[in-house]
C-alpha cells in the first residue's frame, strides 16, 4: 500500500499545486455547495467532466503498458455513441442500447487487437486506420445527422445522480478500480508488463502474447465504449463528427502525465486517471481563473515538455546524480569536499 | 528482366491511382480532362508540400504530429503581420519559413537530446503551434493585399483549359526538391540509414544528432511553405484550419508506399498516394450522391490494403535474406 501511494506522489502533488494555484486566482474553486439533493462545485465539475478522458486513460494505461499505443478511442467514442443512439431511436431500450455499444466498443477493440497481434503491424499504424476510416462508419450510422434520442433512464448514465454525485463519477472510477483491481490482484498486470518491456521473451517464457495483446485493445475499446456512452448521454445525441475528437491525445497525455512511459512496461492506473483529473483541472481552471482559454494549449505543451524532461532516458544519471547530492550530508558530497 | 522488390509499393501505388483514374473516367468521360487535373493539383498542393516533409520524417523512423498546426500557424502569422505592419508578403514569407524551420529543427533537437520517441515530442509541438496561433488571433483574418491576388490568379493555361496553378507548381516542385533531397544527397542517405536502424546508421559514420535536427527542420521547412499556399488557396489565416491534417499526411506517405518503420520508401510515390486521395474526393463530388464519409472508409480501406501489402513484402524479403 506505502509503495503505491508512493508511485501516485507526483501526480498528487502536482494536482494539488495546480487547485492551490486556481484557487489562488479563483478563490471559489474549492467550494462545495449542497442543494436539492445534488452536490454542486468546480470540484464536482473536474470530476464529472474529466470523465470521459479518464475512462480513455484507463484504457490506453494499458495498451501503452504493452509499448503500443491506441490512436481510435476518439472515434471508438463515436462509434459506440452513434450505435446507442441508434439502438435508442429504432425503439430499443437503455439496456439493449448500453449492451450494443460496448459491443460495437470491443469489436473495434478486437479489429484493433488483431491486428497488431496476430497481422504485426505497428500499433500507431493499426490504430490510425480505425481512427481515419471510423468516423465514416460512425456517419454511416447516424446518417450524417446528429442523431437525438428520447432521453428515459439511458440519459441518467451522463446526467444522472447518484449519492448526490454525477453518475459519470462512478463510472470511471468503478472502471478504474476495477482495471486496477484485476491487474494488481492477479499475475495479469505483471504479465502485461512483461510483454511491454520484451514481447518475444515474454512468449518464450510461456506468456500467451498474442491473447493478452487482443485483451489488452479490447480493453481499451471497451474504456472507449464507456466513455462514448456517457458523452451521448449527456447530450442526448449521437454527434458523429465531433465526439471524442482529439481526446485520444488528452488521454495519452494523462497516461504520459501519470508516469507510464511510452516506451512500455511499467504502468499505473490510479497514476493515469490522476493525470486525467490533472488535464481537466488546468482546462476548468483556466476558464474559472478568467485567463483566455487560448492559453489552455501552450500550458499543455509546456506540460509535456516538463515530463520529457523529467522522463527522458538521457537524464536519468543526471537526476540520479541530483537526488544523491540532494541526500546527502553537504560535507560528504564531493563538491562540499572541494571547496 | 526482374523488378527491384523495393519498387513494389511504388508500382502499386501507381497502378492504383492510374485504375481508379480509368474507372472514374468510364463513369465520368469528363474526369479526363486538364480541368480536373488542374484542380486536383491546386485542392491538394498544400497536403502535397507537407506530405512531403512527412516522408522523410518517416523514411527516418519518426514521425511529425506538429505540421497541421504550423500550417494554421503560418496562415495566421502570415495574415496577422500584413495587417498590423506594412512589409511585403515577401519578406513576411521568409520570416516566416525561418520561424517554422527553427521550430522543426528544436523538436528534432529535443527529440535527439533527451532521447524521447518523437510522437510526444511532437504532440507537444502540436500543441504549441496551435496555442500560439490562437494566441495572435482566434478569429478567421482575410488577407487584402494586391501581391497576394497576383499570386492568387497566376496559373499557366494548359492545352483543354485546365489551369495549372501557381501553388500546383510548387507542389510539383517540392515533391522534385524532396525527391532529390532524399533520393540524391549525402544528407538523403543518412535519412534511409537513420530509418534502418539508428545503431548502424551510427556506425556507418552518420552524425545522429544533426540529421535528426536537419529532418525535423525539413519537415517544419515544408509545413511553412505549405501554410502559404494553403493562405494563398484560402485567402485568409485561421487558427482551426488544418485540424487534423497531420494525419491525412501520414496516410497519403502511407498510401505513397513508404514503409512507416522506416528506411524504405520514394517521395514520388507521396505524390501520387496525395492524389489517389484527392481523387476519391473528386469522384464522389462527381457522383453527387455518396456522402463524403466513404471518403474516410475508403481511405481507410487502402491503408489498410498498403500496409498489408509491405507486411508480406517485409515478410518476403526476410524469407529471402
Amino acid at each position: 500500500m506505502k509503495r503505491s501511494f508512493r508511485r501516485v506522489l507526483p501526480q498528487l502533488l502536482t494536482l494539488a499545486a495546480l487547485m492551490a494555484l486556481v484557487t489562488l486566482f479563483f478563490p471559489q474553486f474549492l467550494s462545495i455547495d449542497y442543494a436539492g439533493g445534488r452536490l454542486s462545485g468546480p470540484v464536482i465539475d473536474v470530476l464529472k467532466r474529466g470523465a470521459p478522458v479518464a475512462l480513455l486513460a484507463v484504457g490506453m494505461t494499458l495498451v501503452i503498458a504493452t509499448r503500443g499505443i491506441d490512436l481510435s478511442v476518439g472515434t471508438i467514442m463515436a462509434i459506440s455513441g452513434a450505435v446507442a443512439a441508434w439502438a435508442l431511436s429504432s425503439g430499443w431500450g437503455a439496456g439493449p442500447a448500453v449492451i450494443l455499444a460496448v459491443g460495437a466498443g470491443l469489436v473495434c477493440g478486437l479489429w484493433n487487437g488483431c491486428l497488431v497481434a496476430i497481422v504485426g503491424i505497428q500499433p500507431i499504424v493499426a490504430t490510425l486506420i480505425l481512427m481515419t476510416s471510423g468516423r465514416g462508419i460512425a456517419q454511416l450510422i447516424t446518417e450524417g445527422r446528429i442523431l437525438t434520442f428520447d432521453a428515459g433512464p439511458f440519459a441518467w448514465l451522463g446526467s444522472g445522480i447518484l449519492l448526490g454525485l454525477p453518475v459519470p463519477v462512478f463510472i470511471w472510477v468503478l472502471t478504474a478500480v476495477g482495471v486496477a483491481a484485476l491487474m494488481r490482484r492477479t499475475a495479469l498486470g505483471l504479465l502485461v508488463e512483461s510483454i511491454g518491456i520484451n514481447r518475444s521473451a515474454s512468449a518464450l517464457a510461456g506468456v500467451n502474447a498474442t491473447v493478452l495483446l487482443i485483451a489488452v485493445y479490447m480493453a481499451s475499446g471497451l474504456c472507449a465504449a464507456l466513455a462514448g456512452i456517457i458523452a451521448t448521454a449527456d447530450i442526448r445525441g449521437a454527434d458523429a463528427n465531433n465526439a471524442g475528437l482529439w481526446l485520444e491525445l488528452d488521454a495519452i497525455l494523462a497516461v504520459v502525465i501519470g508516469g507510464t512511459s511510452l516506451l512500455g512496461g511499467r504502468f499505473s492506473v490510479a497514476a493515469s486517471v490522476l493525470g486525467a483529473m490533472i488535464i481537466q483541472t488546468i482546462d476548468t481552471g483556466i476558464l474559472l481563473a478568467g485567463f483566455p482559454s487560448e492559453y489552455n494549449l501552450v500550458i499543455k505543451a509546456g506540460l509535456v515538455l516538463m515530463i520529457l524532461l523529467i522522463q527522458s532516458p538521457n537524464l536519468v544519471g543526471h537526476w540520479h546524480f541530483l537526488r544523491h547530492s540532494l541526500r546527502r550530508d553537504p560535507d560528504a558530497s564531493p563538491r562540499g569536499a572541494k571547496s | 528482366m526482374t523488378i527491384n522488390p523495393r519498387l513494389y509499393p511504388l508500382l502499386a501505388t501507381i497502378g492504383i491511382f492510374i485504375a481508379a483514374y480509368i474507372v472514374c473516367w468510364i463513369q465520368f468521360p469528363y474526369m479526363l480532362s486538364t480541368r480536373v487535373a488542374g484542380n486536383l493539383l491546386t485542392d491538394n498542393a498544400y497536403l502535397g508540400i507537407v506530405a512531403v516533409g512527412m516522408t522523410l520524417v518517416i523514411l527516418s523512423g519518426g514521425i511529425d504530429l506538429s505540421v497541421g498546426s504550423v500550417i494554421a500557424f503560418s496562415g495566421v502569422f502570415i495574415a496577422v503581420l500584413l495587417r498590423e505592419t506594412g512589409l511585403h508578403p515577401l519578406v513576411v514569407f521568409v520570416l516566416l519559413l525561418g520561424v517554422t524551420t527553427a521550430f522543426g529543427a528544436a523538436m528534432g533537437g529535443v527529440i535527439h537530446v533527451l532521447g524521447m520517441p518523437a510522437f510526444i515530442v511532437t504532440l507537444a509541438g502540436m500543441f504549441l503551434a496551435r496555442g500560439a496561433s490562437y494566441m495572435l488571433t482566434i478569429d478567421s483574418v482575410p488577407i487584402q493585399h494586391p501581391f497576394y491576388e497576383l499570386l492568387k490568379d497566376a496559373y499557366w493555361l494548359m492545352p483543354g483549359k485546365g489551369r495549372l496553378t501557381l501553388i500546383g507548381i510548387v507542389m510539383l516542385l517540392s515533391v522534385a526538391v524532396g525527391a532529390v533531397v532524399a533520393h540524391r544527397t549525402r544528407f538523403g542517405a543518412s535519412v534511409f540509414a537513420l530509418g534502418g536502424g539508428e545503431r548502424t546508421a551510427r556506425l556507418m559514420g552518420v552524425r545522429v544528432g544533426a540529421t535528426t535536427v536537419g529532418i525535423y527542420a525539413f519537415s517544419g521547412f515544408m509545413a511553412g511553405v505549405s501554410g502559404i499556399v494553403f493562405s494563398i488557396y484560402t485567402g485568409s489565416g485561421y487558427p482551426l484550419a488544418t485540424v487534423g491534417t497531420e494525419l491525412t499526411a501520414i496516410a497519403a506517405v502511407v498510401i505513397g508506399g513508404t514503409l512507416l518503420t522506416g528506411g524504405a520508401g520514394y517521395v514520388l510515390g507521396t505524390l501520387f498516394g496525395v492524389l489517389t486521395m484527392g481523387l476519391i474526393q473528386t469522384y464522389i463530388v462527381f457522383d453527387g450522391s455518396l456522402s463524403s464519409w466513404w471518403t474516410k472508409i475508403v481511405i481507410g480501406i487502402l491503408l489498410l490494403l498498403f500496409i498489408l501489402l509491405q507486411r508480406g513484402l517485409v515478410r518476403a524479403t526476410a524469407v529471402r535474406a
